[in-house]
């Protein structure tokens, strides 16, 4: 176990807001955890008591299914008492501001709070004002930094390494926290990273954050060791981003076509929902060979338990 | 009131092409009764009250284009009286007042509720604007005429930009027959929708909406092409991107006649001063990269843009601790005003005398208001500051109801030391 060596390690902070704020380091020694809970959840006998007597509470203000259950479940496994607010009935419709919910929460002595918002630097604000940790599930189009660190370890187990693949990112990309994530975290450990998306869904300027930029897929694709598909949401499709869903697929939906263009060895990840059939031709999503949608969800698990067992345990905070 | 004569100051009056050391001699009425190298201490009679100004420089009092009060509606952030203190620390003597109040100023018993206000608490010059259209819904035109009897110096919806073309056309039309003065907040709703920075860099990795340049240049030129057709007194209120220069630069070259002007805070700071969503700097306009910095203070410098403006805009805490996309924009800044103003002048990108002008003549001539000079026989309104002297903003230091300032620990050079309105002393540090 490498665990030992790794406590060697500074993890100096005390949230988790996004991958900007980590070091190479910081970023490897939670991957190497992760990689130990893997192994871990596989087995039948899947609780530990690092957390015990510890309070987690899932501040959630966008629905979410799996990052929230992923989270709940990390927290459980490690012994913490888990508490999911379900935000979309409580106190904030009646008009109470973000700041006073999370001094509410906070009166109640959590030791971490995992929030999701749909405002980007709402977990960055939630932490000025909190005693307790928080760890970001994700901040309007920001980062949702346990998304890319799963990614990460996705790619590390299924390639052996991350320095010098080609990472081709494809979809909505300008309202993409897990496309931000990724391409801070993918830069940082070496990879080679492209953004492909059609102009109305490219962030301005999004080359300084040292990526290339396609509109035209096949381009993007060429040579790709990794596709990572992005959701295209509903109300973007209809005309206002693109002209209508069979046209971005066409386009810029993955299908058997246009994966000739990447690496033969290319893997195909989403970070879920799929919309089969607009990003993603729905049997090559399940292609076995091809796709590790699966892995990712299960990298989830694990990636979320070493963040957890890192951030709740940083006696440095 | 006794006589006064300010002596051995440097008065600049750009308006008169005056730039000498020398004194100001205020009459019994505050009213300017001689100036110039020729009024010293030894000219004066003896029950005059003389102030020394050695060292230090008197322009006329500034005139700030656009400042936002709260009254009414919006008390707890600004009133009168709290306006005045921070403006005459400021050096500030008369300021143009938006009508974003609640409710809004769009008609004329509103306005002569603030007229009425303003005179009983402000010690300050208040020179109201009331909307362009009722209630700032950019569909009907206010009533231009009769808010102008009653005493609107001009007409604007503040923070919001007319964007219907056949409203703006009619607008036009309509008033020009009224020499009415009209100034836009230039920007386009739909481009800049939802958008709370600049669009780039900096939008792209906040995560927020960002609003592009071409949001401001749309409605120039759409506002540009129908001043063509009418020639009404046109002025744009807060330019802010470097793709709008050109556009202004050809219409004046063509001898169109109107004015732009732009806040202090995109001449001082720029988008990457917003760090990680440090809302105190989530502005309307939105500031903008380094390059559209240095091309406004060319801009300035060229005389291309006309006027300085504070955009004083005070807000309360709570509109501001708030995640970025839903915090309220502006900043408080009548204070600091001529301070940022002056490093430019530090920064040898702008001649001191136009700096003045920006603050002092200009806007007052484009208000048509008697202010911004230091003529004989007109009001007193001096500001009296020491170029030199070096000093930093604190929160605690602002006189402003609301402590929303964007550059709290800003080093700055050149800090007001008197101001005068109507010949009377109402600021000493």
């Amino acid at each position: 176990m490498a665990l030992i060596k790794n406590e060697a390690v500074k993890f100096k902070h005390k949230h988790l807001l996004g991958i900007q704020s980590l070091s190479i380091p910081e970023v490897n020694y939670i991957l190497t955890e992760a990689e130990n809970f893997v192994e871990f959840n596989r087995k039948e006998q899947k609780k530990l008591n690092l957390l015990n007597g510890k309070t987690q509470i899932n501040l959630f203000f966008e629905s979410s299914t799996r990052t929230l259950s992923s989270f709940e479940l990390a927290g459980k496994r490690l012994g913490a008492d888990v508490m999911n607010m379900n935000v979309s009935n409580s106190s904030m419709k009646k008009g109470e501001t973000l700041i006073d919910t999370a001094m509410t929460l906070n009166a109640m002595n959590p030791d971490v709070l995992i929030i999701r918002h749909q405002d980007s630097g709402a977990a960055n604000l939630l932490s000025q004002k909190v005693n307790c940790s928080v760890i970001n599930a994700g901040d309007g189009w920001r980062e949702h930094p346990t998304q890319a660190l799963l990614d990460a370890l996705t790619i590390k187990l299924k390639k052996g390494k991350i320095e010098g693949l080609k990472v081709c990112i494809c979809g909505d990309i300008m309202h993409s926290r897990v496309a931000r994530s990724n391409i801070y975290l993918l830069n940082m450990l070496g990879a080679e990273v492209r953004v492909v998306a059609p102009a109305t869904l490219m962030p301005k300027d999004v080359e300084s954050l040292g990526v290339k930029s396609f509109t035209n897929m096949s381009e993007g694709l060429k040579g790709s060791d990794i596709v990572m598909m992005l959701r295209l949401q509903t109300e973007r499709m209809q005309g206002s981003y693109v002209p209508s869903t069979r046209e971005y697929y066409e386009f810029f939906g993955l299908d058997y076509k246009k994966i000739t263009k990447a690496h033969p060895k290319a893997i195909i990840m989403h970070p879920g929902p799929m919309n089969r059939g607009v990003e993603i031709d729905t049997t090559l999503a399940d292609d076995i060979n091809r796709s590790v949608i699966k892995e990712q969800v299960e990298m989830g698990v694990a990636v979320r338990m070493a963040c957890l067992k890192i951030i709740c345990g940083n006696k440095n905070k | 009131m006794k006589e006064k004569c300010l002596v051995n100051s440097r008065i600049i009056d750009p308006k008169n092409n005056i730039d000498e050391v020398g004194g100001i001699l205020i009459d019994s009425k505050g009213k300017i009764k001689a100036i110039g190298k020729k009024v010293t201490k030894d000219s004066v009679s003896k029950e005059t009250e003389v102030i020394d100004c050695k060292n230090k420089i008197s322009i006329p009092g500034i005139v700030d284009l656009r400042v936002f009060v709260g009254e009414p509606g919006y008390e707890y952030k600004e009133n009168f009286r709290t306006l005045s203190e921070a403006a005459l620390s400021g050096g500030v003597t008369s300021v143009a007042t938006m009508p974003n109040t609640s409710p809004v100023i769009d008609n004329v018993s509103i306005l002569d509720f603030v007229k009425r206000r303003a005179k009983d608490k402000s010690t300050i010059k208040i020179n109201p604007f009331a909307t362009l259209t009722k209630g700032l819904e950019g569909k009907e035109m206010s009533e231009f005429g009769l808010l102008q009897i009653v005493g609107a110096v001009g007409f604007t919806d503040g923070i919001k930009c007319v964007q219907s073309n056949r409203v703006m056309d009619k607008i036009f039309n309509y008033s020009k027959s009224l020499d009415t003065l009209i100034v836009q907040f230039t920007q386009d709703n739909e481009l800049s929708l939802d958008g709370s920075v600049n669009e780039g860099i900096v939008s792209t990795r906040l995560g927020l909406k960002g609003i592009p340049d071409i949001a401001e240049k749309i409605i120039i030129e759409r506002d540009l092409s129908l001043l063509e057709k009418y020639k009404n007194r046109y002025h744009i209120s807060t330019l802010s991107s470097k793709a709008s220069i050109p556009v202004i630069e050809n219409y004046k070259k063509k001898g169109l006649k109107f004015t732009a002007g732009v806040s202090i805070n995109n001449l001082s700071l720029n988008e990457n001063d917003i760090g990680d969503f440090r809302t105190f700097l989530k502005l309307s306009p939105p500031l903008k990269k380094e390059e559209d910095r240095l091309s406004l203070i060319e801009a300035v410098n060229n005389e291309i843009i006309d006027v300085i403006v504070s955009d004083h805009k005070p807000e309360d805490e709570e509109s501001k601790r708030l995640p970025f996309q839903q915090a309220t924009t502006g900043a408080s800044g009548v204070e600091t005003l001529l301070s940022l103003a002056l490093e430019l002048h530090h920064n040898k990108k702008v001649k001191l005398n136009t700096i003045i002008k920006a603050l002092t003549s200009n806007p007052a001539n484009i208000l048509k208001i008697d202010a911004g000079h230091l003529s004989v026989g007109s009001s007193a309104d001096i500001t009296v500051f020491d170029i030199e002297k070096p000093w930093v903003l604190k929160k605690e230091n602002i006189k402003s109801k609301s402590k929303n300032t964007a550059i709290e620990g800003r080093r700055m050079q050149g800090k007001v030391e008197k101001t005068f309105v109507d010949g009377v002393l109402l600021f000493n540090s």
